[in-house]
Parts: structure tokens; sequence; C-alpha cells
């Protein structure tokens, strides 16, 4: 298992080069989308308006964080469930989005965009929103205020620690840990 | 003489409940994890633990959530049947101590005023309340702020009694699967048997009130509870779903009666962020 430094915008050869399981910390600038951002995003660029960022090499990050104490950049920002952004997942990567980060299985058509379009699904360890917090430095909200914690933010980090799952190549993190680990007995095996 | 409470005290001990959860993993949830690092056997597996001790550590010491999604407001109360409670609307000061609660302790508004329509409410309210009268005099509040990832993987189904045991634990263990990485394992599995359509999944949600790992008080339930914690722990998911030996910390299963065509079994899935709070008023 490879460990990649990246700082953003992440290049086609970078997300090329990462492979499932690899290590992959963040630095930079990434910006916040959630369930109702990217519905907004999708209809925006449906209507023939631009993305709230440039989308080439960008990183999207699926948090919704708590408010900030007075003295906090941002408050707890962990990553939510992914899945509900598969049905937007394809169009964002075809913008030119690298890398996504979130939790838990995408469906076979994120997996395949990923793979004809050269980037990468990482996953942040969930429920860890007061330890990932210390990895941003700032945050600002730059798209859909009125969506409050699910507004597009952008946010500046610092080794963003994350792990690849699913890679360029069709690799799947998920699959293969899960299969080193499964009892010869198990009633369900990995999927 | 009826012994009195004024609601007033009850929205303070909500707020602070809300918080309190939210900022320190309960004891029993801390245990469980701590099991669970000595047990898991996976590098990968051993890292997400020691991240999650740390994390923990890091939100009570700095009094901020340990999770960004600070949850629904599950408030249970158990009434005693000789208590008059005075001072204004009962479940208008859960309300209200919720919303303060979230408001004061800097905690995410996640709760929504319509399913379709959307539009946030602003304070995380409506808390959700279930309420329970017993005897006595006494107002015993739980509260649970649950996460949407794991409540998202619950599953209910209504098998055919023919079904039996192996039906609803291979159930149990498809759903728990099913799951994965997307509920933030280690899970706390809640499994409620019988009852009907609504009940069951009252008792799933019920059981994950019981502290963690506690035994079902009927040792052939206590058993079952143990047989489904080594079928889930041998799925392979482990923490965060990486891969490894512990995914889930505990199982519990709260049973009821039935109907004689009925089998229903619900399971409610949460997450390792097991944020949980109880007092006695």
């Amino acid at each position: 298992m490879a460990r990649h430094y990246l700082t953003t915008p992440i290049t086609p050869e970078q997300a090329r080069a990462i492979r499932s399981g690899d290590e992959v910390y963040i630095t930079g600038t990434i910006y916040t989308a959630r369930d109702a951002a990217h519905k907004r995003m999708v209809e925006d660029l449906e209507a023939g308006r631009p993305l709230p960022f440039n989308p080439q090499g960008a990183v999207i990050y699926y948090v919704g964080p708590t408010p900030p104490k007075p003295g906090q950049a941002v408050g707890s920002a962990g990553p939510t469930t992914s899945y509900r952004m598969d049905k937007y997942t394809p169009t964002m990567l075809r913008q030119g989005v690298k890398a996504v980060i979130g939790k838990g299985y995408r469906g076979p058509d994120v997996k395949a965009a990923l793979v004809e379009n050269g980037a990468v699904y990482l996953a942040a360890t969930g429920g860890a929103g007061a330890l990932l917090a210390k990895r941003i430095e700032k945050a600002e909200v730059i798209a859909y205020a009125d969506l409050g914690t699910e507004a597009v933010r952008r946010l500046t980090v610092k080794d963003f620690p994350t792990i690849c799952i699913n890679d360029a190549h069709g690799g799947d993190q998920y699959r293969d840990g899960q299969l080193q680990w499964v009892e010869p007995d198990a009633m369900v095996k990995p999927r | 003489m009826v012994r009195e409470l004024h609601v007033d005290k009850i929205a303070d001990a909500v707020a602070s409940m809300v918080m309190e959860a939210n900022y320190t993993l309960e004891p029993d949830v801390a245990a469980a994890l701590e099991k669970a690092r000595k047990d898991e056997r996976s590098p990968v597996g051993q890292a997400v633990l020691v991240q999650l001790a740390e994390n923990a550590e890091l939100a009570q010491s700095e009094q901020v959530p340990m999770c960004q999604d600070t949850g629904n407001a599950l408030v249970f109360l158990e009434v005693g049947q000789d208590l008059h409670l005075v001072g204004g609307d009962l479940y208008e000061a859960i309300h209200r101590g919720v919303a303060r609660g979230y408001q004061e302790g800097y905690l995410r508004k996640s709760i929504l005023d319509d399913p379709l329509r959307r539009k946030n409410t602003g304070d995380n309210t409506p808390a959700f309340i279930y309420t329970d009268i017993v005897p006595g005099d006494k107002l015993h509040i739980r509260v649970m702020t649950k996460g949407g990832g794991a409540e998202n993987m619950s599953q209910l189904r209504m098998l055919p009694p023919s079904a039996g045991w192996e039906g609803a634990r291979r159930f149990i263990v498809e759903t728990v699967a099913a799951a994965g990485p997307n509920a933030c394992p280690p899970l706390v599995v809640g499994v409620g048997i019988g009852g009907n359509f609504d009940k069951v999944a009252l008792l799933a949600k019920k059981a994950l009130l019981r502290p963690v790992g506690r035994p079902h008080p009927d040792p052939e339930w206590a058993a079952r509870e143990q047989e489904l914690l080594t079928e889930i722990n041998k799925l392979g998911v482990g923490p965060m779903g990486l891969g490894g030996k512990v995914t889930a910390l505990a199982v519990h299963i709260e049973t009821m009666a039935c109907h004689i065509t009925a089998l229903p079994v619900a399971v409610n899935i949460e997450c390792h962020a097991h944020r949980h709070k109880e007092v006695v008023l």
C-alpha cells in the first residue's frame, strides 16, 4: 500500500497513480457538498450555469459540519454516507472532478465513471468528526448559503487523511479488505 | 400527596443531555470500543479504532461533537402514573430543551419540516418522543441522539412463522452485511422480534437503550444474541468496512407476543458513536 501526499488541484496522472488501499493525504483547497448541494449543482449545469467552483482537478468532500464554536475554523467535520450522491457523481466526474471523499459503498455507475474519467473515491473515518476538523484550517461558504450545513464550502486542508476505496482501474478496497478477513463459514460473503 | 415536577426541569435536563451525549462517549460504549481494540486483528481495523479513541478523547476535552451528525433527538419517557407535571406542556418543554441544547451546544441542525419539501426547521426540532406510563411517581428520561447513516441501513421484515429462528437469523445477518461501511461499524445492532408491524420497529429501537453488551435476561435469548454477534463478526466487514474481525460491538434483542400468522423481525442499526444518556427526575 503506497502513501500519497497531494496538493490540489489533482492532475490526471496523480489520480491514476492512486490504487485502492493506498493512503492519500490532501493539502490545499477542497469543496464540501452533500445531497442538496449536488442536486442544485446538477440543476445548474443542466440550465447552462457554471459550478460554484472550478471542477478541473477538484476534490469534493461529502460533509455537513457542525457550527464552529468561537475560535474554531469549522465544527466537527467527518464524512457522510456516499451512496446518496451516486445519482450525481458521474456528472461531477465528467466535469473534471478527480477525487470525492465520503464513506460507504458506491454503486456500479459510480465505479464505472471513476474508471472512465480517471478519478478516485476516497474514504475518511466516519464518526471521527472532531479529529478530522483538526486538519481543516479554514472554511467559507461559497454557494447555496440557504442550505445551512449543506451549503457548498471551500475548505483549506492540511494533510487531510483518507484511504482510497475505488480507484481509476476498478480496484475496490472494501471488497479486498473484507475478503481478507471474512470467515469461510460466514453466512454472507463480501460483495 | 401527589408529587409535582415542573416541566422546565425536564427542558433543562433534555438540553444538557443532548449536549453531553454528543461530547462524551458513555462508559458502556467506550468499554466496548476498548475491547474491540484488543480483539481486532486487522491492522487497518486497528488503525480506525485508534482514531476513534483519539476522536472521543478530543471531543470530550474540547467539548465538541464527536461526530458532525449530531443526530435526531430521540426522547424516551417513562412517566410515573402518580406524578403530576406542572408549569406547561410536557412535549413542548422537551422540544424547547432540544432546541436550546442544539443551539447552545453548537450541534448540527439536521431535521427537516417535511420529507419532500425538505426545509430545515433550524433548531433540530421536533424531538421524536416515545412515552410509556409506568407505576410510581418518577420521570425516567432516556435520550439517544441518533445519526442518519446507520438509521438508513435499518430493515423490517414480516417473516412467515415457518421461517423460524433460522429465517430471522439470516435476515438479521444479511441486513448487517448490506449496511457494511455505510453505517459506521463497529455497530450496535438492535433487534425486535414479535409484536406487529409498528411494535417490532419500536422493540428494535428500544433494544439500543440497553447498556451495550448487557445480555437479555432470558438465557435462551441471551444465547441467541451471542450467536448473532458471532455470525456478524464472521462477515469480515470490520471497523469502517475496511476489513476486520469486529463488525459489531453487541447485538441486543427485544421480544414480545405476536399473532399466530406472524414472525415480525426488525433490525435497527446503530453506529459506533452510540450516543445515549439517561436521568431520573
